[in-house]
């Protein structure tokens, strides 16, 4: 692998990261995070809408009039958003009532028209995936990790099935109410962010 | 790069036509799955209300075609009360309250619940269930944002309300949207419905003087989705939506 193919694979994950480093799709990570599968669903979600939207600008980039650039953008992201949601609705009902509006918000999150206009309208169609990828992959790692120790300690369960019996069914564990409230979202990225920041000092502002 | 004003026009109208031709085929090809899902998400809800099952059940579609055996739809004429001998399901009360000549205009003394129209006909499902017997009423009615469809479920003998559940509404998320709450929804079992001057179940705010027997806490900061669900109730309940039918269930056993 060439070291620009590693640079559109890798960055995203950690030097670039579009939640921690980027702070963009700060609301969904807020929102769907309360139990692990709605995180895995609204990731596939978005990783579908990045990559398709990618390609898609990617391949109709040197088409795409400027004065019109960013509407053409939107209206195809619109478009895979609401394909994905129309699939959700229909496969999966039950976590698409859970994410209700958030999978329709998937058109506003600023990684998607993000990547579009800052990397599909320079570049060709395959990187443009690989880029669209790379950053799907980038924010579902922090929305599993979120929801993870969200639904960890927020209601002593993983995926559904109890890790830490609550005092509720008879067992030790006292769930964390705060956890299930956006504020315990906003602690852990918080955590993540300065755990990242420590490691990689590089990525620290001057201040 | 430069483009002519008909190329940008043309590439409007080229990415419109393909981007809705790409939507409507999808919503088209999925619809028949997705009804299906609404369905038997609506099935789970009158379960869910009537008590038959706990809130956390997952309840896959065997055991709610299972549980739907002691359930039997009816359709009433909501202005006699009397049973209409036609299949539930080949009646669709919102679709008809749209048509003139199947419903009619709401009495103005119920226009608080804003439901310009009432079908003529209406669906019920009565509980057969040893021990659980109840009626489930579909309702709806308008909160903040958006007309909210529920059910609510009453004892056979009309004393107390069992459940109340939403199952499609637009209010906020986390104000009205908690219309949802299970803990704001478990107020309602046990309350009585109907008072020395007709409908006593309601929604009033936390603060106001209520009876308790009667009444139950209103959302904070959802003060016109609350309002919303009190109307629907006294609309629903009252002469004008399932009350003649209660009334002969009632006398009649």
């Amino acid at each position: 692998m060439d070291k620009a193919t590693r640079g559109i694979l890798l960055d995203p994950l950690h030097e670039q990261n579009p939640i921690t480093l980027q702070v963009l799709g700060i609301c969904s990570a807020l929102a769907v995070t309360t139990k692990l599968e709605t995180a895995f669903v609204m990731s596939a979600a978005l990783t579908f809408v990045l990559v398709c939207s990618n390609t898609t600008i990617s391949l109709l980039r040197n088409k795409i009039p400027g004065s019109i650039r960013i509407i053409t953008q939107l209206a195809i992201i619109a478009s895979l958003v609401i394909v994905a949601d129309q699939v959700l609705k229909a496969f999966l009902f039950d976590t698409s009532k859970a994410l209700s509006v958030f999978v329709g918000l998937i058109i506003t999150n600023c990684i998607v028209m993000g990547r579009a206009e800052a990397f599909a309208m320079a570049n060709p169609p395959v990187a443009s995936a690989l880029d669209g990828f790379a950053n799907s992959m980038g924010y579902s790692v922090v929305l599993i990790y979120v929801a993870l120790f969200r639904e960890l300690l927020g209601s002593g369960k993983v995926l559904g099935s109890p890790v830490f019996a609550s005092v509720s069914d008879g067992g030790w564990y006292v769930p964390n109410g705060l956890m299930v409230l956006s504020p315990g979202a906003f602690f852990l990225i918080g955590l993540l962010i300065w755990v990242q920041r420590s490691m990689t000092p590089t990525l620290q502002e001057a201040d | 790069m430069d483009f002519s004003n008909k190329y940008v026009l043309g590439f409007a109208l080229l990415l419109c036509v393909v981007c809705s031709a790409l939507v409507s085929s999808t919503a088209v090809a999925l619809k028949e799955r997705q009804d299906a899902n609404k369905e038997l998400d609506q099935r789970r809800q009158v379960i869910r209300v009537a008590g038959l099952a706990q809130a956390g059940d997952a309840l896959p579609k065997e055991t709610v075609d299972t549980l739907f055996e002691s359930i039997q739809g009816r359709v009433i004429d909501r202005e006699t009360g009397d049973y209409i001998d036609v299949p539930v399901a080949s009646v669709d009360p919102i679709k008809e309250s749209k048509d003139a000549e199947m419903s009619a205009k709401t009495p103005s003394e119920f226009k608080a619940a804003q439901v310009s129209r009432l079908s003529n006909r209406l669906q019920v499902f009565e509980v057969k269930t040893p021990g659980k017997e109840c009626l489930v009423l579909p309702i709806h009615g308008k909160g903040l944002w958006s007309t909210m469809y529920g059910y609510l479920a009453v004892k056979n003998d009309l004393s107390e309300v069992v459940g109340i559940t939403f199952y499609a509404h637009g209010e906020t998320p986390g104000l009205g949207g908690e219309i949802d709450n299970p803990s704001w929804k478990a107020q309602f079992p046990g309350k009585s419905v109907f008072g020395a001057d007709g409908v006593g179940l309601g929604v009033v705010k936390a603060s106001a003087p209520r009876d308790k027997d009667y009444e139950v806490d209103g959302l904070s900061g959802a003060t016109i989705t609350t309002k919303g669900v009190d109307a629907t109730i006294k609309l629903w309940l009252g002469p004008a939506g399932y009350g003649p039918y209660l009334e002969q269930f009632k006398t009649q056993g």
